[in-house]
């Protein structure tokens, strides 16, 4: 069997029904993170023996009889800013290179207790920050659809790994896009769930506000089946939400009768690639087909998402990464005149430039005298932002667009042009600001072979609506059945 | 010169959670084994995150109904940012714009004068405590460390408004808020351990050809003893004057200063400022949620609460009629103290009575085995029960000391002594009072007709009142117990009639 070109679903049941073991699983995707790993620098650390050794779990636990989890193993790329115990977590940064956590995130408990398989934690742009992977301080990962493009992020090596089939789910997190985006340039699924939908306990902070955990596979169903897996109350995340989890791989495969789709116009403005136009209009088309009822509808607020973004993003993080002053734990820098020298030397040290831009915008945004036109302004901004998708959903299920306004863009290419690669997750940071969940599934390909994403948006804690959305697309289509090929 | 000082403090208070604020471990004062009382969240690590503590909130909650504090439906937190290294999230989660309760007093009676006055609360917030950072001390410049077992322990902040007038106002009020929170058990407020800390802002408003000028403030931190805050005052208004004298700098004119108290040069001593304000960069903490409390919960609160201090001293000197002294002896002695005190007082029905004998005869008893009252072997039924023979008349008090002196004995030695071992004293020692006038009459007609007393006897009859003395005594003495005050009639009509 190929297990490699398999969907969840098939290597679920091929281990159910022996024709392989766990073990065999993992060792296939190891092999193949071997060979092609450094191609795509998809992982920070490979957990070659762990994994493994939870895969020999699973099939001891199969063989003796005892109840198995939903994810039991199927191989899983954690991003590397969720913290797993005694394995390196260094949010792609030098300031944690050398920080191992004592404590499980929430989520990688959940996947424990699934039975899945760590089988590595993969790469991102620095603490998260940045739409390409580029602004990993540890490595450079490439597009598997093309290795001169960047995989998008900040999630790009989980949605490389997935892409690139060296593991067939990905766990990444998104703050304004970070999930999404690289979904739709590494053409899998990636799913950003509702705010509280998934706990953020052990999820190192880049935003606590938009932060969320989410899921990637190479199918809707296999996003469905790790989402339903990692979601839930957890009483040490204050903003996690006690709602019951709707078990959504077994609605997945449900279509829904008299959908109602609204294309959000302002996702079609300037900008927009017309390969991605075509795409996306082509694939809301296929919603046509399907007897839905679609209609246009406005976000009229959309022009301010990226700015008000920004604000509240950059001001979260600057607290958020204050804690890394080199005093307990982290990167220290050596040399040092006094205690006030030994902070500043060992940030500097310790962060990369995208890092140190985004605190200092955040520091000033928040500055006695500047708060009040900025952060706090930025947080009225968002509540109209959060009114435009109440009113947009009140006459239609999903939203529909295009998940990024452009295909990947080739590594180095928006580098030195932080507003370019700003507005690039244009079509991505609302759902941020206003809590609600998105997902993105393959949606055709760039004249140029590179993915394009469909990106559907839902009220809150209606990711169970949303999935069925994505599936009645993902089975009129096989986008998602494409593989790349790269040596 | 003539002036008026104007001093407003700053108190933090540790509440007595079993956890800390924002996580699950031990609230333990616990300076010997450091950094054992920690987890991923009070240290602060990547990706951990804070979890209100109930308790906490509750507790404030009473303290500050106790400080006549109004208390907020809808609060939040704030992060205040500032690096340090006994701050590892490198800001601390406390409240800005939104404190759970604001506008309070706390009534206060100086003892030099005797004057009340009240001292206005501009706020009380909730917040977590850093760390502590310890230096090498030996000046071979070791390295500093730092010890996390206090992170994250809660704090509440109560903030006066700049409403007393002398370092013994600002003692009086420590002390009366450190009665009052002690009365509510929501902390031991030990200024040895840092429980309770105190800052006091000091300046003077110097009057002058009928103007008032304000001289700068100054801000007098870590102050450790009820001793400490009264004597760093009285020096820094000294020191102000003197200041003024020479300087005459007006507030505004130079920034606030920080001064530290040298305890032992008994100075206070400039520390080093801050180059610029601080900017805390205050904002809401996205990692909690904002908190409601319902006038229901407030309401479930405030019926858990005791009579506060103030009102007991009132109610013992109206009710019971103790002399304002008594009454403040009592009350301030601590709640166990007049609880002890409350009880006796109902068993025995006589307030006054249940006050002598608590600030003498028992506080001379605590004093001497240097105990304090819960661990004193007389319950407070049981005292009360001698007490309630002596209303009664069935004993006279010389016997209530007998009784109570042979109860400490038997306790001493290992017995638990109750309310029937009262009776069995006083019937083994025949302490009872004769009620039998019979016996009564026998016994004063056998003192009469001793040859001994020929000459009071003649005394009395003669009109000499204060010869019936010693017959009295010699009756007692034969009785072991009767009341005086009958005998001494009884003899005067035997031999006036
Ligand atoms: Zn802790």
């Amino acid at each position: 069997m190929d297990i490699t070109g398999s969907t969840t679903g098939q290597l679920l049941d091929a281990m159910q029904d022996g024709t392989v073991s766990a073990v065999d699983v993992t060792q296939a995707y190891l092999d193949e993170i071997s060979a092609h790993g450094e191609t795509i620098g998809a992982f920070l650390s490979v957990n070659s023996e762990g994994s493994l050794a939870q895969a020999a779990e699973v099939d001891r636990k199969r063989s003796a009889g005892e109840a198995l989890g939903k994810l039991a193993g199927l191989p899983v790329a954690v991003k590397d800013n969720i913290c797993t115990k005694g394995l390196s977590t260094t949010c792609a940064s030098r300031m944690l290179e050398n920080f191992v956590p004592p404590y499980d995130a929430h989520v990688t408990t959940q996947l424990q207790s699934a039975d899945a398989v760590i089988i590595g934690k993969a790469n991102l742009d620095e603490f998260a920050m940045g739409s390409s992977t580029e602004n990993s301080a540890l490595k450079v990962t490439r597009n598997p659809w093309n290795t001169d493009h960047a995989p998008g992020g900040s999630s790009g090596g989980s949605a490389a790994a997935v892409g690139a089939r060296l593991a067939p789910l990905g766990i990444g997190s998104d703050t304004g896009g970070s999930i999404r985006q690289p979904a739709s340039f590494c053409g899998v699924v990636g799913m950003k769930p509702t705010y509280g939908r998934v706990s953020r306990y052990g999820l190192v902070a880049f935003a606590s506000s938009l932060d969320q955990i989410g899921p990637f596979a190479t199918d809707v169903t296999g996003t469905a089946r790790l989402l339903e897996s990692i979601a839930g109350y957890d009483a040490r995340d204050s903003t996690s939400v006690d709602q019951p989890v709707p078990n959504y791989s077994a609605t997945v495969d449900q279509p829904l009768e008299g959908l109602r789709v609204g294309v959000v116009s302002e996702f079609f403005g300037d900008g927009i690639d017309s390969d991605v136009d075509s795409s996306v209009r082509a694939a809301i088309d296929v919603y046509r087909s399907l007897g839905a009822e679609v209609s246009e509808v406005s976000l009229p607020h959309t022009k301010y998402a990226v700015a008000t973004y920004y604000l509240i993003a950059c001001s979260e993080a600057s607290s958020n990464l204050a804690r890394y002053d080199g005093v307990h734990y982290g990167r220290r820098a050596e040399q040092f005149e006094n205690m006030i020298d030994m902070y500043a030397a060992s940030r500097a040290e310790g962060f990369g430039p995208e890092v140190k831009r985004r605190i200092m915008l955040g520091v000033f945004a928040l500055s006695e005298g500047y708060s009040d036109q900025y952060y706090l302004k930025a947080l009225k901004v968002r509540r109209l932002i959060r009114n435009d998708f109440d009113t947009a959903l009140e006459n239609v299920d999903v939203l529909a667009g295009p998940t990024c306004p452009t295909p990947a863009f080739k590594i180095g290419e928006l580098v030195d042009d932080p507003l370019q690669m700003y507005l690039s997750d244009i079509c991505t940071i609302s759902a941020n600001l206003a809590g609600i969940p998105g997902v993105s599934v393959p949606a055709g390909f760039s004249s140029n072979a590179l993915p394009i994403g469909l990106q559907l948006l839902a009220g809150p804690f209606e990711e169970e609506k949303l999935l069925r959305a994505a599936r009645m697309f993902e089975r009129e289509t096989d986008w998602h059945t494409k593989r790349p090929t790269f040596s | 010169m003539e002036f008026t000082p104007i001093i407003g403090l700053e108190v933090h208070v540790q509440l007595l959670t079993k956890s800390k604020l924002f996580c699950g471990c031990p609230n333990l004062f616990n300076p010997d084994n450091p950094n054992v009382q920690t987890c991923p969240v009070c240290i602060g690590l990547p990706g951990s995150l804070p979890v209100m503590n109930q308790e906490a909130l509750r507790l404030s909650q009473k303290t500050a109904m106790a400080l006549n504090l109004n208390l907020a439906n809808f609060t939040k937190w704030d992060r205040k940012q500032y690096y340090y290294p006994d701050l590892p999230k490198a800001y601390q989660i406390s409240q800005f714009d939104l404190p759970f309760s604001y506008d309070g007093w706390v009534e206060v009676t100086l003892p030099s004068s005797g004057e009340t006055t009240k001292v206005r609360l501009i706020r009380a917030h909730l917040e977590e405590d850093a760390g502590k950072n310890m230096h090498d001390e030996s000046g071979r410049g070791g390295d500093s460390k730092v010890d996390l077992n206090r992170t994250g322990t809660p704090l509440l902040e109560i903030v006066s408004e700049p409403d007393i007038r002398c370092a013994e106002e600002a003692r009086v009020f420590l002390e009366e808020l450190r009665l009052l929170l002690r009365y509510i058990e929501v902390s031991d407020c030990n200024m040895q351990e840092g429980s309770m800390r105190c800052d006091a802002n000091v300046n003077l408003h110097v009057h002058e050809d009928g103007e008032k000028i304000p001289t700068p403030i100054v801000e007098v931190k870590n102050l450790n003893s009820f001793r400490g805050v009264e004597a760093a005052i009285e020096y820094e208004i000294k020191r102000q004057v003197k200041a003024w004298e020479t300087d005459r700098k007006r507030i505004g004119d130079v920034p606030k200063e920080t001064r530290g108290w040298d305890a032992d040069r008994g100075q206070t001593f400039a520390q080093r400022g801050k180059e610029d304000a601080a900017d805390y960069r205050y904002f809401p903490d996205p990692d909690l949620v904002p908190v409601t409390t319902t006038d229901e919960q407030l309401e479930a609160i405030r019926a858990t609460l005791c009579v506060f201090p103030a009102d007991r001293r009132k109610s013992y000197v109206n009710d019971l009629g103790l002399s304002e002294y008594d009454a403040s002896v009592i009350v301030d002695q601590g709640r166990e103290y007049a609880d002890y005190f409350d009880e006796v007082t109902s068993v025995c029905g006589d307030g006054k009575q249940a006050a002598n004998w608590l600030t003498q005869d028992v506080q001379r008893e605590l004093n001497d085995r240097k105990i304090e009252i819960a661990e004193f072997s007389i319950s407070a039924a049981v005292l009360g029960s001698v007490l309630q023979k002596i209303v009664k008349g069935d004993i006279t008090i010389k016997s209530g000391r007998e009784v109570f002196a042979e109860l400490l004995k038997q306790s001493d030695d290992g017995t638990t002594v109750s309310a029937e071992s009262v009776d069995a004293i006083i019937a083994d020692k025949g302490l009872g009072k004769e009620q039998d006038t019979g016996k009564i009459d026998a016994a004063i007609q056998a003192v009469i007709d001793n040859e001994r007393n020929a000459k009071a006897v003649e005394d009395v009859r003669g009109g000499k009142q204060q010869a019936v003395g010693p017959l009295i005594g010699q009756v007692m003495r034969e009785l072991k117990g009767a009341d005086a005050g009958s005998v001494r009639q009884m003899i005067i009509d035997k031999l006036t009639s």
